[in-house]
């Protein structure tokens, strides 16, 4: 191979970014067209040093915009390349009509999202605006809790996006700060085992395979656009979830580290449970362990895979739980929170009657605390005994003024 | 659980000591955690930057915290922020400053009673190093209140963590840590 490897430590210091920098150097992704935005903007940059240092063989394109980089992209893809790239928040909305193109076209791009507050007001610091915004763009969407799921779920993201059945982009979201720029022990694979387990990129339908020649990105009008977006849905609702099950096993079976759709702690007897994505996920168990010792049975569920939405897999989690927070970093700008939804839709038609209640918190990297978490479970608590929702369906965790309660 | 808060601003190295503390650390098997707050800082902002360490995993992600030490890199600093924010009776201040530590606590009365100690890092790193950069000489100060390790254990250590830079800044670097071990009041 024409380029050199790292000698790495069993565990580097890194933080988010470093170590999705790392990941893309060891799966010697082909092409990175980016845009740097804040807090992403030291994997692309950790991505063009490897590369201007000769540790990998590929190609860094720096364009105008984060439209043109996700076009970059496409073509790199379409072209028959392992590409990938990161961005957020305002580089994300503006990458946005992109990310339906990449996906339509069945290119299986990795975008590093490096979740952060969407302006106005402007702010860099981390919430889920930009994750929720493109939801619905046909994205496998992965959600790290910390760096070393930054890494591993790098790896996981190539084998699951790449493989021929699957075909789809997919997004590994971080938390922008507590997560990007936090240093924290990461467990790493040396560069043989993390190439061999995430494998030779295998192109299909490339362009530039000239004796198959082959057209991407056609129009298509009422004749036929229903039926591809109909096998697009098809295929993230049938195929990728065994996928990522089958490729989580094979990550264990390498590492150790065992990854689920729905991550459970202490769910086996709860009585009430904290759900939500990121950071806060970690922070929550530490609070729901403390709990426990106060007598209450507290649980946490974290959204590990959060496109595809794991739908059986959260029935499950939340059999037998009297009480549930949906925990939303992200306005929802006139309805109930996006996890709250979620939820309540999961669980609707089954025999889970828990009382479920929602909780916007932590906009534009505003801290959650244990002491918010400790009064949250409190108040489930207090719902389990009342034996009913005693407050307002939708509260606002951590925000200054007037109490704010909506539903 | 040990908690260090860093008041530095923004260029002055809190965050690349903060990272170069934890990876030292790590190295001995203890878990670790280096973060800190940006904002839209600009060089020379005043900014905060944090460290954990823990014989466990750490899952704690909020940015609360009750320090166990407050690393004070810039001297106006001691002055002019909130250094004694979320005190605990048991917090240990490490200082920079060309002042003694009476001096400091008389011109500081929020400092009275507390457990002060101070060095002058910025003249150090000057003299040692050439440019006003003081995060390493505070780990140096650090090693000697805090007594965490032996200071030729953690020298060792920085020379891996400085790795890639020039010989020459290496070798000032460990002479300013050095210094600011004897040097801390």
């Amino acid at each position: 191979m024409a380029f050199d490897k790292m000698e790495l430590q069993k565990i580097e210091v890194w933080d988010g970014n470093r170590a999705a920098a790392q990941a893309l150097r060891q799966a010697q992704v082909d092409v990175v067209a980016a845009y740097p935005i804040t807090p992403s903007t030291p994997i692309v940059e950790g991505y063009a040093k490897f590369l201007a240092d000769g540790y990998i063989e590929g190609e860094f394109a720096m364009v105008e915009s984060e439209h043109a980089a996700m076009s970059a992209c496409i073509g790199a893809a379409a072209a028959g390349g392992r590409v990938a790239t990161a961005t957020s928040s305002q580089g994300l909305a503006l990458m946005s009509e992109t990310l339906y193109q990449a996906s339509g076209m069945r290119l299986p791009i990795i975008l590093n999202l490096v979740n952060r507050a969407l302006a106005s007001p402007l702010n860099v610091n981390g919430d889920h605006s930009d994750m929720y915004m493109i939801r619905d763009s046909g994205w496998i969407q992965f959600d790290a809790f910390c760096p070393q799921e930054s890494y591993d779920l790098n790896l996981i993201a190539f084998r699951v996006a790449e493989d021929h059945d699957i075909r789809l982009p997919a997004i590994v979201n971080q938390d922008g700060f507590m997560t990007s720029h936090t240093a924290q022990g990461v467990h790493t694979l040396s560069d043989d085992e993390a190439y061999a387990f995430v494998g030779e990129y295998k192109p299909m339908n490339d362009m530039l395979d000239f004796e198959h020649p082959v057209t991407h990105g056609v129009q298509t009008e009422e004749d036929w656009h229903f039926e591809h977006k109909a096998r697009q849905h098809n295929d993230l609702m049938v195929k990728v979830i065994p996928k990522i099950k089958e490729v989580f096993a094979d990550f264990e079976k390498l590492t150790g580290r065992k990854y689920n759709l729905v991550e459970k702690y202490d769910m086996d007897d709860a009585d009430v449970c904290v759900v939500c994505m990121g950071s806060s996920v970690e922070t929550a168990r530490e609070v729901a362990t403390e709990m426990r010792a106060k007598g209450i049975k507290a649980g946490v569920v974290g959204f590990r895979v959060f496109r595809p939405i794991p739908f059986a897999e959260i029935i499950d989690a939340l059999k037998g739980v009297k009480a549930i927070a949906a925990l939303d970093r992200s306005s929802p700008n006139g309805a109930a929170g996006t996890l709250f939804n979620e939820i309540a839709g999961a669980l609707f038609n089954t025999d889970t009657k828990a009382l479920l209640s929602g909780y916007v918190y932590g906009l534009g990297g505003r801290d959650l605390t244990k002491a918010h978490l400790t009064a949250l479970f409190n108040e489930l608590q207090a719902n389990v005994d009342a034996g009913k929702v005693t407050t307002q369906l939708q509260q606002f965790i951590g925000v200054r003024g007037p109490k704010l309660a909506y539903l | 659980m040990l908690e260090i808060r860093w008041h530095s601003r923004a260029g002055q190295g809190a965050v690349t000591g903060a990272k170069g503390l934890a990876d030292v650390i790590s190295t001995t098997g203890k878990h670790v955690q280096a973060f800190a707050f940006y904002g839209s800082a600009k060089r020379g902002a005043a900014m905060t930057a944090y460290n954990r360490v823990d014989d466990k995993v750490i899952m704690n992600h909020e940015k609360y915290m009750k320090p166990d030490y407050v690393f004070v890199i810039d001297p106006a600093l001691a002055i002019t922020t909130d250094i004694t924010i979320n005190h605990k009776d048991s917090t240990k201040y490490i200082i920079t400053t060309h002042m003694s530590t009476e001096e400091l606590i008389k011109a500081q009365p929020k400092l009275e009673g507390k457990d002060v100690y101070t060095v002058d890092c910025i003249t150090i790193a000057n003299e040692t190093i050439g440019r006003a950069i003081p995060n390493t000489p505070m780990l140096g100060a650090f090693m000697k209140v805090s007594q965490m390790y032996d200071i030729e254990f953690f020298k060792e250590s920085m020379k891996r963590v400085l790795g890639k830079l020039p010989q020459k800044i290496i070798d000032a670097n460990m002479l300013a840590i050095q210094r600011a071990f004897d040097e801390v009041k």
